[in-house]
C-alpha cells in the first residue's frame, strides 16, 4: 500500500541536535562528579579518614573546610568526593553486570523465542521476586560481615547483590526491544543471504537494542545509588570507614540535630546526580525514537 | 477453487525453480492449524518472470517465504537449480542461499537503520568472504550504479536519508550483489508512490536483462503483474486458481475468481462502463476452516453442487492456460441449468 | 462553481435562499513550524463543494492531500499555522476553537480514515462505538441508539448485524471494519464526509464494494463527499469532480470526465501515463516521472513541478503559474505550457531537441 501522507512528517523529523540548558547542566554536573571521583587520589583533599577534633560537627566554612566536619571531625568535603568514588563505582558496576548478563539473556530470549524465551523470562521473574534490599542484606550479612572482611570483598558482594536485581530489569528491556527488532525485515534479509544467527544477533540486532538499554541503564545507576543509601542505613552498605554517599548519611543521622549539614550534603549530591541521570535517560530515549524515522 | 494438481508443470530439466505439492501450515492457537498454502505446485523457467497474484490471505507471500525456506514448508518440495531445498539443512542450505535472493515489500523495514548503505550492500560479500576489500568495494559500487544510485554519495549515508523508492533500490542492489540466479520480489512496489512504482518496475526489467535473472514477482496489483510477467499464477485462499500468459489471462480469464478480480479493478477512465461489483460477493472465508471442495465456491456466481463435493484439479483449457475449476469460463461445456450452491 | 475566488456576501439567515453550496475553502494555507523551518504542507488551496457532489482529491505522498482534509476539519496538532478561510454553510470553521468545532464533528462533518484497525477502539465492542456518538450528539437513550445502530449496520451491508454489535474490532475482517467505520461516521447524518484513502488498505474486490457503498449512502443522504486518494482509477469511477494536488497546491481541477478527456497540467498527464494499464500488453515500458517531489521547506521559486516537467521552460522556473480557466466549464489548471496546446507542444519539442538533464531518480 503506498504511503499515505503523514500529517506532520517533517515536524517529527529533525529534532535539535544540541541539548537544551537543562541538558547541559545535567551533563555538566555528572562530568563534575565523575571527574572528581576519578581524580580523588590526586586532588588536594584532606584525608577523609583523619579526624580533626576541632571541626567535629562544625558547619561549612569552618577553618577553611568547605563543608565543615562530620561527627568525628573528618573533613566532610573530602569524604563527599571520596564517597562519590565509591557510590559511582558500585552503581556503575552493578548496572554493567545487569547489562552484560541481562542484556545477553534478553537478546537470546527475544531473538530465538520459544524455549529460550520461556526459560529466561521465568528466570527474570524469579530474580525480580527477590526483594532487593532483603537480598542484599542477606548476602552481605552472610558473605561479607565480620572481622577480617575487606572493603573490597564487601564491595564485590554489594555489586553482585545490587546487580542481580538489575539483571531482570535490563533483561526485559533487551528482550522487548529484541522482539521488535527481530521482526524487522532486515533480519530476515540477513538470514536470506546466509548470515548465521550469531552474527545477526550481535551484528544487526544488538546495535539497535543497545541505545534503549543505555537509557534505562542511566536510570538504573540512579536507582542503585539510592539503594546503596538504603543499605547503608541498614548497616550493610559500603564498609566504613570508606565513605560512600549512603554511609555518610547513615553515620550523620545521629547528629541530625546538631550537625544537619552532614546529612544534607550527601543528600543534595544524590539528589542532583539522580536528577541529572533521570533527565539524561529521558533525553537519550527520546532522541533515539526520532532518528529511526525515514521519509 | 482448490488448485491441486500438477498438470501445468513443465519437465523438471527445463525449470530453474519448481514447487511440488507445497503445503504451509501454521499453528493458530487452541490446537487449530491454518492452512496458508495448500498443495501448490508451480515452476519457473530460467529467464522467465513468474507473476504470483492474489489478494490478502491467498498465501502468495507465504509461498515466497516457503521458497526461501524461511521457514521451510510443512510439506512438499522446492527444487532450485536441480537441488531439493527442503531436503537440505544447516550448512548445505546456507551454501545455496547466495544463488536465490529476495526483495521485500517495505524498503525501510528491510534496511538496518544503524548501518551505512555501503556496509548494508556489502554485507553479503563479507559473509561469504568474496574477494578482497577492494574487489568488494568495486562490486558494491557496481550494483549501486546499476540500480541508479551514485555510489560516492550513497555509500556513506544511512537509510533514513533516502526516500522510499531509493531505499527499495538499495534493497535490490543488496539482493544482486552475490550474483543470484533467482530473485523473488515480494510486493516490491506496493509501499511506494505511483510515480516511483514506475521507476522501480522499469529498473527491474532492465536488471533482469542485464544480469540474466529469473524473477518471481508477487503482488496484489493486477495491472502491475501484467506489466512485468511472462506467466501469471492467480492464487486464492492458499490455492492456485489459474496459470496463463498475461495477455491471455487478462483477455480471456478462465477462472471466475480471475474474472471477478479483473472486474473489480478501478480503471482510470471515466468513460469505461461502470461494472457491478457483485461478481465476487461477500468476504473471504476464514482460513481456519476453508470451504470444502473448491475454496472459492462461497463467493462464486457459477458454483454448483459438484464444487462443494469435489476439489477441482488443474487442467489445460487453452494454449498455455491452465485452470482449476469445474466450470471455467472458457470451457466447452455450458453451465448446467440447475444453478445452485 | 469550482475553484474560483469569489467574493461571497453574507446575507442574514432569513433572507438567504437555500443554497446547495456546502463548503467553501478560500486560499487555505497550512504551515508546520519545525526546527528546520516552515513546512508549507498546504499552500493556497481554494475550492467549493455542493451538497450531493463528490470531489476527488488526488495526489501522492507529500502533496498535502491528507493535511488539507484535516486542516479543513481543524484536526491538526499544535505547531500549525493556518491562513485563509474555511466556510461550512456560512460558519467560519477556521475561526472556531476546539470546543465549537466539536459540535460540528460527527454531526455535520465526518471523516473516514485509511486504516480501520486504528480507527476503531480495540477494547470497545462495536455496538458501543456506534451508539456512543448517537447518545452523545443526538441525545438518544440506550434502546433507541441500539435500534439505530442495527439499522446502520444493515445499511452498510454487514451480515448478521445483531451479532456484530457485540463483537470486538479484531473479530471482523478489514472490509467489515471499514464498513463499521463508515457506519459510525454516518450515524448522525453528516452533511459532509471526508474519506481519506478509505480503500487503500483493502483488497481490490472489497474496495469496489466499499466505494459503491459510499456512493449509495451519499446519494441517499444528499451528502457531499471529499474522496482523498492516490489512485486515479478510484477517482475515475466514483467522483463528480477531481482536484489534483502537487506540493501543497491544487494544480488542476475539473469535472471528472473533462479531466481525463482533456488534461492540461503535465503532472496529471504524467501521473496517468506512469500507471501500468490492464489494456497494455505485458512488458510495456512505463513512462516515469523523473526525480522526486520538492522539499516543502523550500519549494522552487517558479512552478513546483518544473524540475521534473518535460514541458518546462525558463518562464516556468521563474514565475509560478496561477490557476487559469480552460475552455471547458469548471476546468482550471496551473501551467504556462499546458498539454494539448500549441504552446505546450512547442515547449515539449524544444526540450526534446536540446535535452536538459532531469532530476535524480527517486
Amino acid at each position: 500500500m503506498p504511503e499515505p501522507d503523514q500529517v506532520a512528517p517533517v515536524a517529527i523529523r529533525a529534532r535539535r541536535r544540541t541539548l537544551g540548558v537543562p541538558g547541559k547542566l545535567a551533563v555538566g554536573w555528572l562530568l563534575l562528579v565523575v571527574i572528581a571521583a576519578l581524580l580523588a587520589p590526586v586532588l588536594p583533599l584532606d584525608d577523609p579518614n583523619d579526624p580533626v577534633g576541632s571541626i567535629a560537627r562544625q558547619g561549612p566554612g569552618t577553618d577553611g573546610h568547605v563543608l565543615g566536619g562530620d561527627g568525628l571531625g573528618r573533613d566532610l568535603f573530602s569524604r563527599l568526593v571520596w564517597g562519590a568514588r565509591a557510590s559511582l563505582l558500585l552503581s556503575v558496576s552493578a548496572v554493567i553486570l545487569g547489562i552484560v548478563i541481562g542484556g545477553f539473556l534478553g537478546l537470546v530470549a527475544g531473538y530465538f523465542r520459544g524455549r529460550f524465551d520461556t526459560l529466561f523470562v521465568g528466570l527474570f521473574d524469579v530474580l525480580l521476586s527477590f526483594p532487593q534490599l532483603i537480598l542484599a542484606l542477606t548476602l552481605v550479612t552472610v558473605l561479607a560481615t565480620g572481622e577480617g572482611v575487606s572493603s573490597t570483598r564487601r564491595m564485590v558482594v554489594l555489586v553482585f547483590a545490587l546487580g542481580v536485581v538489575s539483571i531482570p530489569v535490563l533483561g526485559r528491556i533487551a528482550r522487548a526491544n529484541t522482539l521488535t527488532w527481530s521482526q524487522r525485515e532486515f533480519v530476515l534479509a540477513a538470514r536470506a543471504m546466509g548470515a548465521r544467527h550469531r552474527s545477526i544477533m550481535f551484528g544487526e540486532v544488538l546495535p539497535n537494542v543497545l541505545p534503549a538499554m543505555f537509557s534505562i541503564a542511566l536510570l538504573g545507576i540512579a536507582v542503585v545509588i539510592v539503594a546503596e543509601g538504603g543499605l547503608s542505613l541498614l548497616g550493610v552498605g559500603v564498609r566504613l570507614p570508606t565513605p560512600s554517599w549512603g554511609n555518610i548519611i547513615a553515620e550523620g543521622r545521629s547528629e541530625l540535630r546538631d550537625a544537619p549539614h552532614v546529612v544534607l550534603a550527601p543528600t543534595v549530591a544524590i539528589f542532583l546526580t539522580v536528577l541529572a541521570l533521570n533527565y539524561l535517560g529521558d533525553v537519550v530515549r527520546s532522541r533515539l525514537d526520532v532518528r529511526e524515522s525515514a521519509l | 477453487m482448490a488448485g491441486s494438481g500438477t498438470a501445468h508443470l513443465r519437465p523438471a530439466e527445463a525449470t530453474l525453480l519448481r514447487l511440488e505439492n507445497l503445503d504451509v501450515e501454521f499453528p493458530a492457537g487452541g490446537g487449530k492449524r491454518v492452512s496458508a498454502v495448500a498443495d501448490v505446485s508451480i515452476d519457473v523457467a530460467p529467464g522467465e518472470t513468474l507473476g504470483l497474484v492474489g489478494e490478502s490471505g491467498c498465501g502468495k507471500s507465504t509461498t515466497a517465504r516457503a521458497i526461501m525456506q524461511l521457514p521451510p514448508p510443512t510439506r512438499g518440495k522446492v527444487v532450485f537449480d536441480g537441488e531439493d531445498l527442503t531436503a537440505l539443512d544447516g550448512e548445505r542450505l546456507r551454501a545455496v542461499r547466495p544463488r536465490f535472493q529476495i526483495v521485500f515489500q517495505d524498503p525501510i523495514s528491510s534496511l538496518n537503520p544503524r548501518r551505512k548503505v555501503g556496509d548494508i550492500v556489502g554485507a553479503p560479500l563479507k559473509i561469504w568472504d568474496r574477494g578482497s576489500e577492494a574487489e568488494r568495494r568495486a562490486r558494491v559500487d557496481e550494483v549501486l550504479e546499476a540500480v541508479g544510485l551514485d555510489p560516492d554519495t550513497a555509500r556513506d549515508k544511512r537509510p533514513h536519508e533516502f526516500s522510499g523508492g531509493q531505499c527499495q533500490r538499495i534493497c535490490i542492489a543488496r539482493a544482486l550483489v552475490l550474483d543470484p540466479k533467482l530473485v523473488i520480489c515480494d510486493e516490491p512496489v506496493s509501499a511506494l508512490d505511483v510515480s516511483v512504482q514506475a521507476q522501480i518496475l522499469n529498473l527491474l526489467e532492465d536488471l533482469k536483462d542485464r544480469y540474466g535473472l529469473t524473477l518471481v514477482f508477487i503482488t496484489h496489483d493486477l495491472a502491475v503483474v501484467k506489466n512485468v510477467s511472462d506467466r501469471v499464477a492467480v492464487m486464492y485462499l492458499g490455492k492456485i486458481c489459474e496459470v496463463a500468459p498475461p495477455d491471455r489471462l487478462y483477455a480471456e480469464p478462465a477462472h471466475p475468481y480471475t474474472a471477478a478480480l479483473l472486474e473489480s479493478i478501478p480503471v482510470p477512465d471515466p468513460a469505461a462502463p461502470v461494472r457491478k461489483a457483485g461478481l465476487a460477493a461477500g468476504e473471504l472465508p476464514s482460513p481456519l476452516s476453508p470451504p470444502s471442495g473448491c475454496r472459492f465456491r462461497t463467493r462464486c456466481p457459477r458454483a454448483q453442487d459438484r464444487c462443494a463435493a469435489e476439489e477441482p484439479q488443474i487442467r489445460l483449457v487453452a494454449e498455455g492456460q491452465y485452470v482449476a475449476c469445474h466450470f471455467p469460463l472458457v470451457a466447452d461445456e455450458p453451465l448446467p441449468i440447475k444453478g445452485s450452491q | 462553481m469550482i475553484g474560483r475566488r469569489e467574493h461571497v456576501t453574507r446575507a442574514p439567515d432569513e433572507l438567504r435562499p437555500y443554497s446547495r453550496r456546502l463548503l467553501e475553502v478560500d486560499d487555505l494555507a497550512t504551515h508546520f513550524t519545525t526546527p528546520r523551518g516552515k513546512v508549507r504542507a498546504v499552500d493556497g488551496v481554494s475550492f467549493a463543494l455542493e451538497r450531493g457532489r463528490t470531489l476527488g482529491l488526488v495526489g501522492e505522498s507529500g502533496s498535502g492531500k491528507s493535511v488539507l482534509s484535516r486542516s479543513i476539519m481543524g484536526l491538526l496538532p499544535g505547531n500549525v499555522e493556518r491562513q485563509g478561510s474555511v466556510a461550512f454553510e456560512d460558519h467560519r470553521l477556521d475561526q472556531m476553537g476546539p470546543a465549537e468545532l466539536r459540535s460540528f464533528w460527527g454531526t455535520q462533518i465526518a471523516m473516514v480514515f485509511q486504516d480501520p484497525m486504528t480507527s476503531l477502539n480495540p477494547v470497545m465492542r462495536i455496538g458501543r462505538q456506534i451508539t456512543e456518538p448517537l447518545r452523545f450528539h443526538l441525545g438518544m437513550d440506550r434502546r433507541e441508539a441500539e435500534k439505530m445502530a442495527l439499522a446502520l449496520l444493515a445499511s452498510v451491508n454487514i451480515p448478521e448485524p445483531g451479532r456484530r454489535l457485540r463483537q470486538y474490532p479484531h473479530e471482523l475482517s478489514g472490509g467489515m471494519r471499514q464498513r463499521v467505520v463508515i457506519a459510525i461516521a454516518l450515524a448522525c447524518g453528516p452533511k459532509l464526509l471526508f474519506a481519506d484513502e478509505p480503500t487503500t488498505a483493502l483488497d481490490v474486490t472489497v474496495q469496489s464494494q466499499i466505494l459503491d457503498l459510499l456512493r449509495t449512502q451519499q446519494r441517499e443522504r444528499d451528502m457531499a463527499m471529499v474522496l482523498v486518494t492516490h489512485d486515479l482509477g478510484v477517482v475515475a469511477g466514483h467522483t463528480d469532480e477531481v482536484a489534483v494536488m502537487y506540493a501543497g497546491q491544487i494544480v488542476e481541477q475539473a469535472p471528472t470526465r473533462t479531466l481525463f478527456a482533456s488534461m492540461r497540467m503535465p503532472y496529471t498527464a504524467a501521473l496517468l501515463q506512469s500507471i501500468p494499464r490492464l489494456a497494455n500488453a505485458s512488458h510495456t515500458r512505463l513512462d516515469v516521472i523523473a526525480g522526486r517531489p520538492p522539499d516543502l521547506l523550500d519549494p522552487p521559486r517558479g512552478c513546483r513541478f518544473a524540475p521534473r516537467c518535460p514541458y518546462a521552460q525558463d518562464r516556468c522556473r521563474e514565475e509560478p503559474p496561477p490557476l487559469q480557466e480552460a475552455d471547458e466549464p469548471g476546468h482550471v489548471y496551473r501551467c504556462w505550457f499546458p498539454v494539448g496546446t500549441e504552446r505546450g507542444q512547442e515547449a515539449l519539442e524544444r526540450n526534446l531537441a536540446a535535452p536538459v538533464p532531469q532530476g535524480v531518480d527517486g
